[in-house]
């Protein structure tokens, strides 16, 4: 399980005392940025998908989605049980004083429905079309994710950046592969036929 | 001295109280030593001997060292964890990257309204000041905080022996600029060089502190060697490390962090747990090797000494 080698890696260094001064924070940081890479790889399927044509990707899709949810749960974990232990007065005044926890947590809570729908069971019973729609709820989360990102570091670097640009871009690609479908489909129709809505 | 040992860590809070003397015994000889000759030039000799001393006593990289809580933060926490901008963002970016600084030689450039303004060799800065070991709390704006035995004299001694005119209202100061030694240089991170400022009383008071060293042996680049800013009850990043300018200003100097985000970082930052970061709350910190997060106190502890400079301020409004 590759997808495992981030905790794996972050827990030996752990375990090893190979984590800087401030494991709390390492660990934070460390699940945090994994479940942004998922969020990215998660994204990427489906442009890759369409320009590879290899249609078999399509399989990792979930197993990738699962991990940035698993990631994001860690994230989430580590904030309220390592950094805060569970207090939860400080957390209540914590929220309102840092913005961006509240946009990590909607960010959060926007992909539980899409993990507690991802099973083949779950996606015969809402229908494939009202599971798409649901499921581009990521697409939010990824944008959340992102805000989250830039809004609690002190200066904004490239690697800020990095990961909007790749969000931007993959949900640009969305975009216009949808409106060249939708151009192609004019094209191939006749003419005076009224488009229908 | 009496004025700063009263604000000291409570002796609770510092562990092992023999290596403690041992450097005491040290530092006493090395002052007498540095206040002897010329200085500079049998620093870094002391300073050796120190290293000596430390690591057979000091083993910070023992997990039984590290399981002890209350006390000096481990020499290893305070130079592998830093926050030097000048180096790259990340905090083990100084310590994997600082090598390529040049500290010798190093002059420090002295000027506006003195009467001795001139490029004075760190040696003459040194000369006739006996190095005293201050153990401060020091409070990262971020909201971590460690407890540092640094090794330095009163900055006070100095802006006495440059004499400021009465025009000079405060007090500025500059990092060494050389992108080709300093890679963050080289990157849009901050405003290059770093600068950062006193009101005159905040300079003159005698816990604000011209550092050269930690654990009683010379600064390490990552800590912002060879000269630094101790001023223990602001937020860390007033403490400018690697200076190489330091001028006497009449009016409010430019500061690097309120330079980049001006409506987060004021002139003043001084550690209140009442006035929150915009983006975050100070009440509280993580001392570095402690669990629980823990209280942040009103000027980091030292609000009996320096309250003072401050009566009849709106800290709110003068964050």
């Amino acid at each position: 399980m590759l997808c495992l080698a981030p905790l794996i890696l972050l827990a030996w260094n752990g375990l090893n005392g190979n984590l800087s001064a401030n494991p709390i924070s390492d660990i934070t940081n460390e699940t945090g940025i994994w479940t942004i890479r998922f969020i990215v790889a998660t994204l990427a399927i489906t442009p890759l998908r369409r320009i590879t044509r290899l249609h078999g990707l399509i399989t990792f899709r979930r197993m990738i989605g699962l991990f940035a949810f698993f990631y994001g749960s860690l994230h989430f974990t580590t904030y309220i049980w390592l950094d805060q232990f569970f207090d939860w007065r400080a957390i209540l005044k914590d929220i309102p004083k840092r913005p961006f926890i509240m946009i990590g947590f909607a960010s959060f809570v926007l992909m539980i429905p899409l993990a507690v729908t991802s099973t083949q069971k779950m996606i015969r019973r809402l229908g494939g079309r009202r599971w798409d729609i649901l499921h581009r709820l990521i697409y939010i989360t990824a944008v959340g994710a992102c805000i989250h990102y830039i809004w609690l570091v002190k200066v904004v670097t490239y690697r800020q950046i990095v990961y909007a640009t790749l969000v931007a871009a993959l949900l640009l690609f969305r975009l216009l592969w949808k409106l060249r479908g939708e151009s192609l489909q004019k094209t191939h129709q006749p003419a005076k036929k009224p488009l229908a809505a | 001295m009496a004025a700063n040992r009263k604000n000291d860590i409570n002796p609770s809070e510092i562990t092992d109280e023999g290596l403690y003397r041992n450097r005491r015994e040290f530092m006493r000889t090395a002052s007498l030593a540095v206040a002897g000759a010329a200085a500079l030039s049998l620093l870094p000799k002391n300073i050796s001997i120190a290293h000596a001393q430390d690591s057979r006593t000091w083993k910070p990289n023992h997990p039984s060292q590290s399981d002890t809580k209350e006390e000096l933060t481990p020499f290893k926490d305070i130079t592998s964890y830093n926050n030097f901008y000048e180096f790259g963002v990340d905090k083990d970016d100084p310590a994997q990257y600082a090598g390529t600084l040049k500290t010798q030689p190093w002059s420090v450039a002295v000027d506006g309204h003195v009467k001795k303004p001139a490029v004075y060799h760190l040696e003459d800065i040194l000369k006739g000041e006996s190095m005293e070991d201050r153990i401060y709390r020091h409070r990262c704006v971020e909201g971590w905080s460690m407890v540092i035995p640094w090794l330095g004299f009163p900055l006070a001694n100095l802006i006495k022996r440059v004499e400021p005119a009465s025009k000079a209202k405060y007090v500025a100061f500059q990092t060494k600029f050389a992108p080709d030694e300093m890679p963050g240089q080289r990157t849009s991170a901050l405003r290059w060089p770093y600068v950062e400022g006193l009101r005159m009383d905040e300079a003159m008071h005698p816990l604000s502190l011209l550092a050269v060293g930690l654990y009683g042996k010379s600064l390490p680049n990552q800590d912002g060697a060879p000269i630094r800013l101790v001023v223990p009850w602001k937020y860390g990043f007033k403490s400018i490390k690697s200076i190489v300018k330091i001028s006497f200003v009449e009016s409010l100097p430019p500061t690097a962090w309120n330079l980049a985000t001006p409506n987060e970082y004021g002139f003043y930052s001084n550690v209140n747990p009442e006035v929150d970061h915009p983006r975050w709350s100070q009440a509280r910190e993580r001392r570095i090797g402690e669990f629980f997060k823990r209280k942040t106190l009103m000027f980091n502890g030292y609000a009996d000494q320096v309250a003072g400079l401050y009566s009849g301020m709106d800290l709110r409004k003068d964050f």
